[in-house]
């Protein structure tokens, strides 16, 4: 297989010793196995997250955006840009289609990016992580270097909003999307049917609202019980910290007894992949996934 | 009948020959069916079975019995036109609703040699019909009205090559549409308001040689069937025209519903408020520029107020939506955006209903500007120079929302034109509303029954709404366009290419004494014998057509191009004077007798069942079709509508010792599905006196039982016969065996 | 009132649709919504909402400017785009809702208190500050923002949550001394300050 080449858009959770360095970890893993390489766009800067129109508005959003297209433009032409985070891609896709559709949008978008010495042309594509595996690569292809089936497990795959709504990936459905079920199931594992599977986790109000967030939590993470999961796998980072962090507060606030680890695909795939529990980034689980700890312990 | 040759034919194909006993049922066709010549074959439908039956024709056959399949099956290679023909149902009748096995045989073989002793009874008494002797050819269309649905049949009628006499009550052309600034759009995209193109139609209409055009004219009589109408056109100067026509449109159009009846909306009080009428003549007047009110002051603000009148459940105004008032006001708004987007232009709707690519023209009223909200107007009030419109805001849960305007539009909807209710018992209070523009009859019919085409709901006349909606109770007039139903002027245009069309068929029909639909194409009309009758004008009220007139002397006069040969006349007829010459008291009366009855100690039953042939016997075919099984106790005819059934034949099957009579016909009621629109009510009427003979009688009611029974009942036709042949068994057969 | 929000009803004269149409992001798309209601049922915090986005698009025609920009109810976006894939009339219904936020917010009229409001607005200057979250900064200015004492009782609540994160290496405390941040942190800053300033311009929020 033919190496590919992608301008890595990791985005602030991913950084070292942020709320979502596991994922990192594991998508390194994941990409070394797929001879996938990962150029970091040189000094990105943060997507604005969608939290950020409030006070940031709409241009200076979408120039931070344009910001780190035009970085990978530059630095990294003829590469596809690609983010693992949920908001990154949103974020970065979303200015991209303003701006290629909006000339008057652009043109201020370039006259704020002057001041940083860069101009946004809009050759650059963006993609999800998700969109490069099941696009570029095909269920089948990600089949291949599976030497450890998942075999017996059972997973909630919880989508959630970002990766999902409003661009989504191609060809899925808004209500039921199934990649994530099917990837599940590429790497042997068994993905439960649950009705939460495109619920809001709360997004950022789970840090301003966090009442009215975790009512939404408790239903995604009891549906998942309820559907005889044993873990979620999520391909956004919030929907994984905010899952998995608060459902100490939803136990304390509902009375529950959740304590369901929540992991990223890419964990699953490195695990899949042969690697070990380190190289999957589970010691980052705040709920310990201690099944797939002693899956990744057997030879 | 000395002359009759009577031949029955066995055919063993599809199965027959295995699962009869078909040698037995010639002998039956010989014995009991008294047909001169039989034959069995193996497959009489094949080419070689055809000749044998052609070959016997040539040689003098007159009637022929075809014991096979139904009679609605092969219908092609069974077409013996010279001959009176009967069939006898032994596939889908008797092999296919009946299970193999040994135990079963004798009762199928019963219920098939009793088809076959019907087949023949039937035959004998049927004689081939040669036409209407009335028939005649008149290739001219009149069409009353000349707006936009009017003149499309008189085009359209011209271009298919027959001649038109258009007949317009005002002194122009156009009507409701010539009266419009703009159209509602019927093209891509769908977003502006469009010309009307009425005046590129009314130089059509005056340039076509074929189209004779009467304007300040109104129709004053009309007399005769399709074929042979004579109109008296009165004209403006009081003189009246006669005009020879085959057939008639009538696209007589609506009038909106008058604004004076909503004075809480401040229409006829404030001279602010218009209908929509108002407000395209203040359009028209503006010519592009901008809108001004009557007293000369130009529109900044105007409010639309939909479902004005309409929609209304107290009874007080119509109680139907109209479907274009929501097209034509955002019509109207954009005539004041796209003259200046300043304009401020409300529409207050409760449901907006743009069908079809409305929904695109709503959406580029949105992009114009025009403001939509969700509220019930509760009145219009004067407020300065202007009104206030107080509202329920539907959304926003503000009962008192008021919005100052300096012209309301009130959306009010259309009233049809349909001339005088011949049905008085019909004027409902929610027709009552509309009831007084409709008292000037629009065609003068001289007909026994009414000067106008009888109405449905609302007071919009006929139409058989479900399966053919071009059609009305009278044959050869054909309502189109806002008469009809609440339309706009794509779906009239499109309406009156319809009528027109039906007019065509009506003319050709008329011209060689067919009847139209449902029994199109049969030749047969009823007669009937004078010295009988008691001149009871049972069958000249009944007739669902008003077919049938009345002599000087009270006699009925069949007006044969008016018939639509259901038979209802001779259902109706006591003293059973009236019949066809293929279908008669007596062809279905010896079929009854024909069947043999078992004696009580059999315990045998014998039920029969009467059904309708256009819904209830497609039904139990195939419901064979299907292999549903039956009783083998029921012995089934075929009638035209339940509305022919005369009752001496239930009285007659009981007296000759039948168990049970089963009644099948159409859906009755304001959703009916009856093909004949009236013949199962009525026959259901009829039905109703039936219990008071039985009980004469001294035989228990259920011994006659109707059923609604549509189409699709394949399921339920079984079902409903195996009830009823379990209800007999429990009230036990019948005491009048012999 | 402030200012800006007096110059823009002069401007408007009351006409709040037009404002709306011009000033916040994709209002033009206001009037095209044909009330169905499919927004407000399809929001995970609809029941939060004092007025859902339904009734937010009627009340914007209906003029009631200061009901909808004081108003509680778009701080309730979770931002989930649930509403923008189903509304039958393709109304960019998410982006309306962050874009009627700014508005009021800049106005200085939405509500002082509203803890997304208070976020959202740590959560940028977070950013703009080295160009990348600092989640540790970010989590305990969220915790003071009510004042010292709740803050430490809030943060005593969260304790085990960062404890955990920090344990997992998901939470660094050396963050509080600086922590991640672009090279170009100067040009980030100019950039950003110089969109403000045309968005400014073109939204008319420069003094006139």
């Amino acid at each position: 297989m033919a190496t590919k080449e992608y301008a890595f858009y990791p985005g602030c959770s991913s950084q070292p010793g942020a709320s979502a360095s596991n994922y990192l970890t594991s998508v390194n893993s994941m990409c070394k196995t797929l001879d996938i390489k990962l150029n970091e766009i040189p000094d990105w800067n943060c997507c604005g997250a969608s939290i950020g129109y409030a006070e940031g508005g709409e241009l200076p959003r979408h120039a931070m955006n344009a910001r780190n297209l035009a970085l990978a433009e530059k630095e990294l032409a003829g590469q596809p840009v690609v983010a693992t985070c949920a908001a990154c891609w949103l974020s970065a896709r979303e200015t991209k289609e303003r701006l290629d559709h909006d000339a008057t949008l652009k043109s201020d978008a370039n006259e704020a990016l002057k001041e940083a010495g860069l101009q946004y042309n809009g050759t650059a594509e963006v993609k999800h992580m998700v969109e490069v595996l099941i696009e570029d690569f095909g269920y089948d292809a990600l089949k291949k270097p599976v030497v450890k089936p998942l075999q017996g497990m059972k997973f909630a795959g919880y989508v959630g909003c970002q990766t999902n709504r409003p661009f989504g990936i191609q060809g899925e459905s808004f209500e039921n999307p199934v990649y994530l079920d099917k990837l599940v199931e590429t790497m042997g594992g068994e993905a439960v049917s649950y009705d939460q599977k495109v619920t809001c986790c709360g997004g950022a109000l789970a840090f301003s609202e966090p009442e009215k967030a975790q009512k939404q939590i408790k239903d995604i993470v009891e549906s998942a019980y309820d559907h005889g999961a044993e873990m979620i796998v999520t391909p956004c980072p919030l929907c994984q910290a905010n899952v998995e962090i608060y459902q100490g507060d939803v136990n304390k606030r509902y009375g529950t007894k959740f304590n369901i680890p929540v992991l990223y695909y890419s964990q699953l795939m490195t695990l899949a992949y042969g690697g070990s529990a380190k190289e999957a980034g589970l010691d980052g689980q705040l709920i310990k996934a201690t099944q797939l700890e002693a899956f990744a312990a057997k030879k | 009948m000395a002359d009759q040759k009577i031949a029955a034919y066995i055919c063993q194909g599809c199965g027959l020959g295995d699962r009869l006993d078909t040698k037995a049922l010639a002998q039956i066709a010989k014995t009991d069916g008294k047909a001169h010549l039989i034959r069995e074959h193996e497959f009489l439908c094949n080419a070689d079975g055809v000749a044998t039956i052609q070959k016997d024709i040539d040689e003098g056959v007159t009637h022929i019995a075809i014991a096979a399949c139904s009679r609605r099956a092969k219908t092609e290679a069974f077409y013996f036109p010279t001959v009176a023909m009967s069939r006898a149902n032994l596939r889908e009748g008797v092999i296919w609703i009946r299970p193999e096995g040994d135990e079963h045989q004798e009762t199928t073989q019963e219920m098939a040699q009793d088809y076959v002793r019907m087949a023949c009874a039937e035959a004998k008494k049927l004689i081939q019909p040669t036409g209407n002797p009335t028939a005649e050819r008149n290739t001219t269309v009149l069409v009353v009205g000349g707006g936009i649905t009017g003149m499309t049949a008189a085009l359209e009628a011209s271009k298919t090559g027959y001649q038109v006499v258009l007949v317009e009550k005002s002194g122009q052309l156009g009507g409701w549409a010539g009266k419009l600034w703009k159209r509602v759009p019927f093209k891509e995209p769908f977003a502006n308001p469009a010309d009307t193109g009425v005046e590129a139609m009314a130089a059509a209409i005056q340039a076509d040689k074929n189209i004779k055009l009467y304007l300040n004219a109104t129709i004053a009589k009309t007399d005769g069937a399709p074929g042979r109408f004579n109109i008296d056109i009165a004209t403006e100067s009081g003189s009246v025209t006669q005009e020879h026509v085959g057939a008639i449109v009538q696209a007589s159009g609506f009038t909106l519903y008058d604004i004076a009846k909503l004075p809480e909306l401040g229409g006829g009080v404030n001279p602010h408020v218009v209908d929509q009428a108002g407000l395209e003549a203040l359009a028209k007047a503006a010519n592009g520029g901008a809108i001004k009110r009557a007293d000369g002051s130009v529109v900044n603000s105007v409010v639309f107020v939909q479902c004005a009148g309409q929609r209304d459940d107290s009874g007080k105004h119509l109680s139907y939506c109209s479907g274009t008032c929501c097209n034509t006001s955002i019509k109207q708004a954009m005539y004041f955006k796209d003259q200046n987007p300043d304009v401020d232009t409300i529409v207050i709707f409760d449901d907006l209903r743009t069908p079809g690519n409305g929904e695109d023209f709503y959406r580029s009223a949105q992009k114009k500007g025009v403001t939509f909200t969700k509220g019930k107007v509760a009145g219009v009030t004067a407020s300065g120079n202007g009104c206030k419109v107080t509202f329920n805001d539907l959304i926003l849960g503000d009962e008192n929302t008021t919005i100052d305007a300096d012209l309301v539009v009130l959306a009010t909807g259309q009233v049809p034109n349909s001339g005088v209710n011949i049905d008085p018992s019909k004027l409902e209070a929610e027709t009552e509303a509309a009831a007084e523009v409709k008292q000037i009859s629009i065609l003068n019919l001289n007909y026994r029954q009414g000067p106008d085409v009888p109405q449905l709901k609302q007071g919009f006349v006929d139409s058989h709404f479900i399966c053919f909606p071009y059609e009305s109770r009278r044959t050869g007039i054909y309502p189109a366009g806002p008469v009809r139903r609440p339309m706009d002027i794509a779906q009239a245009m499109e309406d009156a290419t319809g009528a027109t069309m039906k007019a065509v068929q009506a003319i050709e029909n008329a011209a060689v004494g067919r009847a139209a639909h449902p029994r199109s194409g049969d030749l047969s009309f009823p007669s009937f014998r004078a010295e009988g009758c008691t001149q009871c004008k049972r069958c000249t009220v009944e007739c669902p057509f008003g077919a049938i007139d009345e002599d000087e002397k009270r006699y009925p006069v069949f007006n044969e191009a008016r018939c639509r040969r259901c038979g209802t006349c001779m259902g109706a007829c006591p003293v059973r004077v009236i019949s066809f010459e293929n279908y008669s008291v007596d062809s279905v009366g010896s079929q009854i007798k024909a069947v043999d009855i078992p004696d009580e100690f059999q315990e045998k039953p014998r039920i029969l069942i009467l059904a309708c042939e256009n819904d209830a016997y497609p039904a139990l075919d195939m419901a064979g079709m299907n292999h549903n099984e039956y009783s083998a106790y029921v012995r089934i005819i075929p009638v035209r509508c339940l509305g022919s059934v005369n009752l001496i034949w239930v009285t007659d099957a009981l007296n000759s010792g039948y168990d049970g009579v089963m009644m099948m016909g159409c859906k009755h009621g304001d959703n009916y599905q009856c093909h004949f629109v009236k013949g199962s009510e009525i026959a259901s009427i009829r039905l109703s006196k039936v219990d008071e003979t039985l009980k004469s009688l001294n035989l228990e009611t259920e011994r006659v039982q109707n059923y609604e029974v549509a189409i699709t009942d394949i399921e339920r036709v079984p079902q409903l016969i195996n009830d009823y042949a379990a209800k007999i068994q429990e009230i036990g057969l019948s005491p009048f065996k012999f | 009132m402030s200012d800006l929000n007096a110059q823009a009803k002069e401007k408007y004269h009351n006409n709040f649709l037009k404002e709306v149409a011009a000033n916040v992001e994709e209002g033009d798309w206001v009037k095209m919504c044909m009330q169905c209601g499919v927004c407000s049922g399809s929001c995970p915090f609809g029941p939060h909402w004092a007025h859902p986005p339904q009734e937010i698009f009627m009340m914007i025609r209906a003029g009631k400017r200061e009901e909808v920009l004081t108003s509680d109810s778009m701080w309730m976006c979770t931002s989930c785009y649930n509403c923008i894939v189903r509304c039958p009339r393709k109304l960019p219904i998410t982006h309306i809702m962050h874009g009627l936020a700014n508005y009021a917010h800049r106005l200085g009229l939405a509500p002082k208190n509203q803890p997304t409001r208070q976020f959202a607005k740590l959560f940028w200057n977070n950013i703009v500050k080295t160009g990348r979250v600092n989640e540790l900064k970010l989590s305990l200015g969220l915790y003071f923002k009510d004042g010292l004492a709740s803050g430490i009782k809030t943060g005593m609540a969260m304790k085990n949550v960062g404890l955990g994160l920090m344990k997992a290496k998901r939470l660094n405390p050396m963050e509080i001394l600086g922590g991640h941040g672009c090279k170009d942190i100067k040009g980030i800053q100019a950039m950003v300050k110089k969109a403000q300033e045309i968005e400014a311009k073109r939204k008319g929020f420069t003094a006139a």
